[in-house]
């Protein structure tokens, strides 16, 4: 397997995440490794095997629909890189 | 003082032959002294200490003490704390202060424990020798030359160093496990879910569990005593009764089944290192337990396996980090795609941004069946090895690292072979069962740790297994010359 310079561009993209230029092709020759060396998974038959989610395969709790938070907003706001009246501000989206 | 384990500690401030204040700021004093050289702490918390320490003396002196009363600690910089700053290694968190305090910091502070500060990691948990953290990478007491391992290598090359009596530490890949063998102290991850995650950054959440890193399997007892238990904030934090790990610490090993897998003896493992597992293995012998190889065939999947389900889990866990409501943000971004990709381009490291890719790649259109849920086919497979052997054996034993500590650089430019320093840890996470490091002797003048893995919930067979050896031998007593007198 191995992942071309506009491959690691476009899943860099799918995580919102900036790459500079000069170092796509070193990303490139590392994830092509990885999944080089992960490939070895695709030798084993596990058609009959159900696969793991949880390691004790225990089943989600469920709880009574009862409201346990309050409303904590200005103190999640105090590490908010900007916000205005309540509100978290980012570029202007809509034109 | 910092000479003294945590139960002898105890042991001291209950017959008032010095008061937490004092234990604390001697604990300061060498934090230092000789941090400095070492940087295994990214935030030291001397007035935190001091008032906890001065609770704590009012506390013992009113007959109210715990076992971990007035005990200095220091937190692995993974848990959130209220009001001091929880950056977890990474330049997008240096700024952060957390609303509120982890699962295992509440349960410290309830117990009267002292926070000496914020202890050194990789990056978010990602990386096996501490090289990935944005504060730097640390040393290791023994020989700054070399790693601590990772990624919890502050917390290691702390407690080694004698800075700290204890420390906690999280492992997903063999994080607390690793850098304990590289720094000859004494760890444990217990069983997924039996400590609770909340509050605790997450990595990949299948796999990542909290665990105390100490001298001694007695201290971790004290600590895991403390730290384990049910919290319903954390949804897979299991609800099962907590044993008493002190009291379970003495108990005879006669009869005591050990496997030895001949999948951890292969090529690639350090022949010195193997010596010293089969010398411990003969000690274990003599406490009258019996040995057998085992076979674990799968164990050769668990390294791919792991590198598809943690990075997918991280690059699942990472994306709220979006440089809108905490975190680091971009300098003038000119629309919200900058705003996102900049601002995670910015505050991200290599390794972490290695992991996001390789997770967004395998979960992405047409590529999840042939890798995560592949993987995690052969996560059963690998879980299933472990059940067929534990119908055999009570414990395994193995290697905790095929290698002593390596030197600066040896492995950050090859990815694979970083990764491969976790070979023999990786499956216990896969499987989700507990597993510890207790060193058994040094090769080339460095720390050796020895692997024991136990059945689900089998922490206290674990600790007792281990604090056995350990009465019987002297290897996690030994300190680093220079640093530790």
């Amino acid at each position: 397997m191995s992942l071309s310079a506009a491959e690691v561009n476009k899943i860099a993209w799918l995580a919102r995440l900036a790459i500079d230029d000069d170092k796509v092709e070193a990303y490139a020759r590392d994830l092509s490794q990885i999944l080089g060396f992960v490939e070895q998974l695709g030798s084993v038959d596990t058609s009959r095997v159900a696969p793991m989610a949880h390691p004790l395969d225990e089943a989600q709790r469920l709880r009574p629909d009862t409201v346990t938070e309050t409303d904590q907003r200005a103190l999640f706001q105090t590490h908010a890189p900007l916000v205005e009246a309540g509100l978290y501000l980012v570029p202007k989206v809509i034109e | 003082m910092h000479r003294k384990t945590i139960a002898e500690l105890a042991a001291g401030l209950e017959r008032k032959e010095f008061s937490s204040v004092e234990l604390t700021q001697a604990h300061l004093a060498r934090i230092e002294r000789l941090d400095p050289a070492l940087n295994s702490f990214i935030t030291v918390t001397p007035e935190i200490a001091l008032a906890q320490a001065g609770a704590a003396d009012e506390r013992i002196a009113k007959g109210e003490a715990g076992p971990l009363t007035g005990i200095p600690i220091a937190q692995k910089d993974i848990f959130c704390t209220k009001s001091v700053r929880t950056s977890c290694g990474s330049r997008m968190l240096d700024n952060f202060i957390a609303p509120y305090d982890a699962c295992v910091v509440e349960r410290f502070n309830a117990a009267g424990a002292v926070m000496l500060g914020k202890l050194n990691m990789d990056e978010f948990a990602m990386g096996s020798s501490n090289e990935t953290s944005y504060y730097g990478p640390v040393k290791n007491p023994w020989n700054t030359g070399t790693v601590p391992g990772g990624s919890s290598g502050g917390s290691a090359a702390a407690v080694a160093a004698r800075l700290t009596p204890g420390a906690t530490g999280t492992d997903t890949g063999g994080s607390i496990r690793q850098p304990a063998a590289f720094c000859g102290i004494t760890g444990i991850k217990p069983t997924y879910g039996r400590i609770s995650r909340w509050g605790m950054i997450a990595f990949a959440s299948s796999l990542d569990q909290a665990g105390p890193m100490a001298r001694t399997a007695e201290d971790c007892a004290i600590m895991l005593q403390a730290m384990a238990g049910f919290d319903e904030r954390d949804s897979t934090c299991v609800d099962r009764p907590v044993p008493d790990y002190r009291a379970a610490l003495g108990n005879s090993l006669e009869g005591l089944r050990i496997g030895l897998p001949a999948e951890f003896f292969g090529a690639g493992l350090d022949p010195a290192i193997a010596g010293l597992i089969q010398d411990a293995v003969d000690e274990y012998r003599k406490l009258g337990a019996t040995v057998k190889e085992v076979s674990l065939p799968n164990m050769h999947l668990s390294a791919p396996a792991y590198y598809v389900v943690a990075p997918a889990e991280c690059s699942s866990n990472l994306a709220r980090f979006d440089g809108v409501r905490f975190g680091h943000r971009c300098e003038s971004p000119s629309d919200l795609a900058d705003l996102y990709t900049r601002s995670r381009g910015e505050g991200f490291g290599a390794e972490v941004k290695r992991r996001i890719l390789i997770g967004t790649y395998a979960l992405s259109a047409g590529y999840y069946d042939a890798y995560y849920l592949k993987a995690q086919k052969i996560r059963r497979l690998i879980s299933e090895d472990f059940r067929r052997a534990f119908e055999e054996v009570d414990v395994i034993m193995g290697p905790t690292a095929p290698s002593v500590a390596f030197e600066f650089g040896a492995k950050s430019a090859d990815p694979i072979a970083m990764y491969l320093s976790d070979i023999y840890t990786i499956a216990v996470n896969l499987a989700g069962l507990p597993g510890m490091s207790i060193p058994v002797g040094f090769a080339n003048g460095l720390p050796v740790g020895m692997q024991i893995i136990g059945g689900y919930f089998s922490e206290d067979r674990l600790l007792n297994v281990a604090h056995r050896y350990q009465q019987a031998t002297d290897w996690h007593a030994r300190a680093p010359a220079g640093i530790a007198d």
